[in-house]
């Protein structure tokens, strides 16, 4: 007969010895030798619910992988906007489901190319839109109303909104039939990301406009991506991500509540994206948990009454912070496994990185690797071919668990502060995030978390790697082009556009109107978000340590 | 001075590293985001340091170390120690050496590493 698990704890384990003195996950939650049906109490219809069903432990979908395979959706852009649209249809044709785009800095932080704040960075990290051309030629080939499309931009997410919804209406896509999502995801920009223009309150007007509009004019289209992926990668714990990304989603719904809008109007596009990071097992739980500390809050705190309101439908993408620029080859094992987490626990849709991104952007040969990795799980692993087929493991049963109370401790403390803001202007999740990224690199530089060729494993000398190089010339080249067209447009049209905009500013109403009337007599990122700059202010860092 | 210049917002190493050198015993002043290499220099003087630390991770370092660089110079401060890190290949790495910075520290380096590196390489103004 087996012992109960505490006397096999002191007797049989305890006799063969440990290799550690502790062991957790990376994210320092300690994990135990072995977990029992002691760990994991629970009843099923309460705590999982089969797929399709509240609480949606075990996934969004009644039939998940088995009806439609996660969307294979790459992260990519740079240099002008016909680079990106090659990469893009390059991709498609390798078996990619789905876009998703990457901008230059300037376009994130709301500078035209011509800006001096744009020097050395047009097309570097991104592609460089800056007026209705540059995003007519991205999708040029691509019809808007037949793949979605992920558009990364948060402080500018507004005008590039406008400009994607102008291109779609010129590519003859009606309104209605536009899906795709756009991440505007601004308070996880003053806790992680921090590519902001204004304050946290405007900022958040402007998503809930963006929201409000969408609903009622492009009701396919996700106008949010609430993102933990970031909140992560600056060095926040599992827990953290899970707790904090949910409290942004808590106050987006309450500020569009107090809007007028009505929960489940709103909430079934509300999407989310979370990391996928090196514990396997931890990140499997977190996206179990997320989806029913969500489905939960949905349903007790917001009154949602349609299933589709209380989905936790996620993209994710495997950790770039987790990869190494020592052995860069090794980053593709990384990928594979952090992908397969992923897809264990049940995401919609994926991005693998490459292997060189802790050198630069990805050369095509390794972004190519990244989407073969998902295409291999995907085909020849057989994991998609059940659902959840961890769900009833004890360990992750009560790994979710775990994480789940976890979690809802700082969503409580964060509700106690007076909500996601006012905890943002306290310095609360960032102070929390430097605290867990400083504890962790101490754990790395003591050997206590090791990290394959960096502390342990280590080569004397690197094979160097080839890596994508941008070419300058591309600067210079949308440079030029911005200056041309800002010559030759109607200079009044322009005027009278901008001062639309700033009135919608003061006046409350809903900015996204006259911003597509503005995208289409060619006013600018830069020239938009200079009004914002100058009707809501200049958020300035902080700075803390 | 630890400083991110550029539009570049990711600032997980330099706060650490920030943190590190004044757990290590130097005055540190972090600059914060979005700083042009104007205010960079600028601030280097004012504040009169013996080094800056410079952390890119958006790939513009090509032009914003060599900038930093020269405008330092052209207010009398050439001889503060720039060093810096981020997103850099190995190449790139190799030609912002020649053209001045004193050392470039990739993903990988440690907080020890670079406090010592610190400690050797960069000395107090006359």
């Amino acid at each position: 007969m087996a012992t109960s698990k505490q006397q096999w704890l002191n007797g049989p384990y305890r006799s063969a010895g440990e290799r550690a003195w502790r062991f957790s996950t990376v994210s320092d939650l300690e994990i135990e030798p072995l977990y029992t049906p002691e760990d994991a109490r629970f009843d099923y219809d309460e705590t999982l619910g089969n797929p399709g069903e509240y609480p949606f432990t075990r996934g969004v979908y009644p039939s998940m992988y088995r009806g439609r395979l996660w969307t294979m959706r790459q992260f990519a852009g740079y240099g002008l906007a016909e680079d990106t649209n090659a990469r893009f249809r390059f991709l498609l044709s390798q078996g990619q489901t789905g876009l998703s785009t990457a901008f230059d800095m300037p376009t994130l932080m709301g500078y035209d190319a011509d800006h001096e704040r744009a020097i050395g960075e047009v097309g570097r990290e991104g592609v460089s839109v800056t007026s209705i051309h540059d995003m007519e030629r991205l999708y040029d080939r691509i019809r808007l109303d037949q793949i979605t499309t992920s558009m990364t931009v948060n402080c500018s997410a507004s005008v590039i909104l406008a400009m994607y919804l102008v291109v779609a209406q010129r590519q003859g896509a009606s309104w209605e039939n536009v899906s795709g999502t756009i991440q505007n995801d601004m308070l996880k920009e003053f806790i992680a990301q921090k590519e902001w223009i204004c304050p946290p309150e405007p900022s958040v007007r402007i998503v809930t406009d963006m929201i409000d509009f969408c609903c009622r004019r492009v009701p396919r289209f996700h106008p949010v991506s609430i993102s933990g992926y970031h909140i992560r990668e600056a060095g926040a714990t599992a827990v953290q991500e899970l707790a904090f990304t949910l409290a942004d989603g808590v106050c987006y719904v309450e500020h569009a509540l107090k809007r007028g809008l009505k929960v489940d109007d709103f909430a079934p596009r509300l999407s989310f994206f979370f990391n996928l990071h090196n514990d396997f097992l931890e990140e499997i739980a977190k996206l179990r948990a997320a989806r029913r500390i969500w489905a939960r809050l949905m349903k007790e705190r917001f009154g949602a009454k349609k299933a589709r309101s209380m989905t936790l439908r996620t993209h994710a993408q495997t950790a770039g912070v987790a990869l190494t620029a020592q052995q860069p080859l090794n980053n593709i094992a990384r990928v594979a496994i952090q992908a397969l987490a992923g897809v264990l626990g049940g995401v919609q849709s994926l991005h693998t990185n490459a292997m060189d991104e802790t050198l630069a952007l990805p050369t095509e040969t390794a972004a190519m690797v990244a989407l073969r990795t998902q295409q291999i799980i995907a085909e020849e692993t057989g994991v998609a071919n059940t659902i959840d087929p961890l769900g009833g493991s004890y360990a992750i049963e009560a790994l979710t668990e775990r994480m789940e109370r976890d979690a809802m401790a700082y969503i409580n403390r964060i509700d106690e502060m007076g909500g996601m803001i006012r905890a943002i202007e306290l310095g609360y999740p960032q102070q929390e995030i430097a605290d867990a990224a400083f504890r962790y690199q101490r754990q790395v530089e003591e050997r206590v978390k090791t990290v394959v060729g960096v502390n342990k494993y280590v080569i004397p000398e690197e094979i160097p790697l080839p890596t994508l190089k941008i070419d300058p010339a591309v600067e210079e080249k949308q440079v030029q082009r911005v200056r041309r067209m800002k010559r030759e447009r109607d200079q009044q049209a322009v005027k009278d556009a901008l001062k639309q905009v700033a009135e919608a500013c003061r006046s409350g109403a809903n900015l996204m109107e006259p911003l597509c009337e503005a995208v289409k007599r060619e006013v600018t990122v830069g020239e938009i978000c200079d009004v914002y700059r100058a009707e809501f202010g200049v958020y300035k860092d902080p700075a803390w340590i | 001075m630890v400083a991110k210049a550029g539009l570049d917002g990711h600032d997980r190493g330099a706060k650490i590293i920030a943190r590190a050198l004044r757990d290590a015993g130097f005055e540190v002043i972090y600059t914060g985001l979005h700083q042009t290499p104007e205010m960079v220099a600028t601030a280097a003087v004012q504040e009169d340091v013996d080094g800056v630390g410079l952390s890119i991770l958006s790939g513009a370092h090509m032009t914003l170390f060599p900038e930093v660089i020269r405008l330092l110079r052209e207010n009398g401060a050439g001889d503060v120690v720039v060093f810096g890190g981020g997103i850099i290949p190995p190449e790139d790495a190799q030609k912002l050496k020649e053209l001045g910075v004193k050392e470039v520290f990739t993903p990988g380096a440690s907080t020890q590493e670079i406090a010592s590196w610190v400690r050797e390489n960069i000395k107090p103004r006359e």
